[in-house]
């Protein structure tokens, strides 16, 4: 996959989120040195586990979330409320139960377009709801759908708006497998199409590299940080029942179980070493990736970009 | 041969059976005494308790006489013989026009109140010992007040609604406010929705069903207090008729008046019913 060489679309730096104690020892230091970049039409996925603020870096990327240290800049301009410019899709789907799909849809058009006629706002929530399937159920309320057909309607919401990026607060985590499947398999046409720009959080491993051209692993809190980045080598167009018979989808799959599995934590006891201070922080990974990459395995041609930030 | 009733059938049954037992039991109740001396009491202490006149004029009425004054009533309920005969429509029509004026004269207050006291801790936390302080009196209390300061017994009765009207619904207005769920809240923060907007197209849906909870308990309220004030005010107004024709001793009159208080409560409470539903949603 290659990314274009110019100014970072969104640059994150040293980001960190602090909480007071509630005891009154020590404060909470949840993640701190938060850096990477993502470029214009990436989609980039984040996993870690439970608790080392995956979705705060996500909630403060919307603007919901304040920072404790760090800045976050989007197209040059530094993010410090929520806009219209970044959608945001919710693990509840957080649709108004009292709106129909296309009223849920149309008060997102509205907000994007004020000056818009009734008719335009309509043709326009209707082209996204016929985008992800739902054509038929526009009159329909929250509670007549389906766990799936709520988070499509969710994403058509944050994809009628047209924003410059798309956040994803493990979108698919309430959905069957099934279910998860088809919605991906959609996600996947709708983002090439629209050529967007995605933030996505997510534990599935698979969902992971179905979808994304990078993939962030971030280390267990309290003193997370993202601590490798995965390049996603797999080409697109990628389809759910061929991908695992290319040569690099078992060494990437496997590179990050194994870190979920194991070095997820060996990462956080180098962080209560006492050299936990005088580690550079000031690392980037997108730089550190592009030149020779260092190899960790042997196999000699079309080995996955797997490169360690942080060992 | 068996039928199978359905659930609404069995309890009309029932209802039906159960009215019936009730007039069984008013008739009974309301015979006309024809025996003179119950056997075995005393004569002289049946004398002293009116037994022994072998008078029927109980002031209670049987059934029958019930139905008839109900029919009476309710087939001229507008006439006006001056000011202490007046038909049961003009006597209503007073109380629902003061439990209405009060009421949304209330709503007026709670609920814009409710919302910033719902929206802002700091106010909440200001404003909640005066709550707490004035939820618990009983509206009654306030009328000497209002008497006094007002001088007017109808505006004055119209105040005491507005006062007991106001707690449920500033209450349950500030509480739905309040709880409205971060996810609506934080939807339209990134879709940058201006304040009034969220307002009314978030907050105020998310937060109606709580709203019009409040707002049934306050005309449920206020529909009992209104009697209790007309009673205190006097004039006109049901609650004035019910006392007047308790100074009458015409007790069919007076059980004719807490039927109709009744009915009306019952046809209020289910308007609020209908928008309930109008309102609800189902997450």
């Amino acid at each position: 996959m290659s990314t274009p060489v110019t100014h970072p679309f969104l640059q994150v730096e040293h980001l960190a989120r602090v909480y007071p104690s509630p005891t009154g020892g020590e404060d909470v230091t949840v993640f701190d040195h938060v850096n990477f970049r993502i470029h214009k039409g990436e989609f980039v996925c984040v996993t870690g586990h439970s608790g080392c603020g995956k979705s705060t870096i996500l909630n403060i990327l919307a603007g919901l979330d304040k920072a404790s240290a760090g800045n976050v800049f989007m197209d040059g301009r530094e993010v410090s409320g929520p806009s219209l410019d970044r959608g945001v899709i919710f693990q509840s789907h957080a649709l108004m139960p009292w709106l129909t799909v296309l009223e849920n849809v149309s008060f997102a058009v509205k907000s994007r377009w004020p000056s818009w006629s009734k008719a335009q706002i309509r043709d326009h929530a209707m082209r996204y709801i016929e985008l992800v399937g739902l054509r038929g159920a526009e009159h329909k309320k929250p509670s007549q759908l389906s766990g799936g057909m709520k988070q499509r309607v969710g994403i058509a919401r944050a994809f009628s708006i047209e924003p410059k990026m798309l956040l994803m607060d493990e979108p698919f985590g309430a959905l069957d497998a099934l279910t998860r499947g088809v919605i991906q398999d959609e996600l996947l046409k709708i983002c090439a199409e629209t050529q967007q720009t995605v933030f996505m959080i997510t534990h599935d491993v698979d969902e992971a590299i179905l979808l994304s051209d990078r993939i962030m692993l971030m280390s267990n809190g309290p003193h997370a940080r993202i601590a490798e980045i995965v390049n996603n080598t797999l080409p697109r167009p990628r389809e759910r029942s061929a991908i695992h018979k290319h040569a690099h989808y078992y060494p990437i799959r496997n590179h990050l179980v194994d870190f979920l599995v194991s070095r997820s934590k060996l990462f956080g006891a180098q962080r209560d070493a006492p050299d936990a201070p005088s580690s550079p922080t000031v690392f980037d990974p997108a730089e550190l990736l592009e030149p020779e990459p260092v190899v960790t395995h042997t196999p000699p041609v079309g080995k996955p970009h797997i490169h360690l930030v942080n060992a | 041969m068996k039928t199978r009733l359905s659930l609404g059938q069995k309890s009309a049954l029932l209802s039906l059976a159960l009215f019936g037992v009730l007039l069984l039991v008013w008739q009974l109740a309301t015979l006309p005494e024809t025996t003179t001396v119950a056997a075995g009491v005393d004569p002289e202490y049946a004398a002293l308790m009116g037994g022994g006149a072998a008078s029927s004029a109980s002031s209670f009425p049987t059934p029958a006489q019930m139905a008839r004054t109900v029919w009476e009533r309710l087939s001229d309920p507008f006439y006006d013989n001056g000011p202490n005969d007046k038909g049961i429509g003009i006597q209503l029509a007073y109380s629902i026009a003061r439990v209405l004026a009060g009421f949304f004269l209330a709503a007026a207050v709670a609920i814009p109140l409710g919302f910033v006291i719902g929206n802002s801790r700091v106010v909440y936390q200001a404003l909640d010992p005066y709550v707490q302080l004035l939820k618990p009196i009983s509206p009654l209390a306030w009328m000497p007040l209002a008497l006094y300061t007002i001088k007017d017994a109808s505006a004055s009765s119209i105040f005491v609604i507005f006062i007991c009207s106001l707690w449920p619904m500033l209450i349950n207005t500030a509480h739905g406010v309040a709880n409205v769920r971060r996810d609506w809240l934080d939807v339209s923060r990134t879709l940058e929705v201006n304040p009034l907007r969220k307002a009314f197209r978030v907050i105020l849906p998310a937060a109606a069903p709580t709203i019009l909870t409040g707002m049934r308990i306050s005309m449920g309220i206020a529909w009992l207090v209104i009697v209790a004030a007309e009673m205190l005010v006097g004039g006109t107004g049901i609650g004035y008729f019910v006392w007047n024709e308790w100074n009458n001793l015409s007790i069919t009159n007076v059980l004719f008046a807490i039927i109709m208080i009744g009915v009306v409560g019952m046809a209020l409470d289910s308007v609020f019913g209908v928008l309930s539903k109008r309102v609800a949603y189902q997450e």
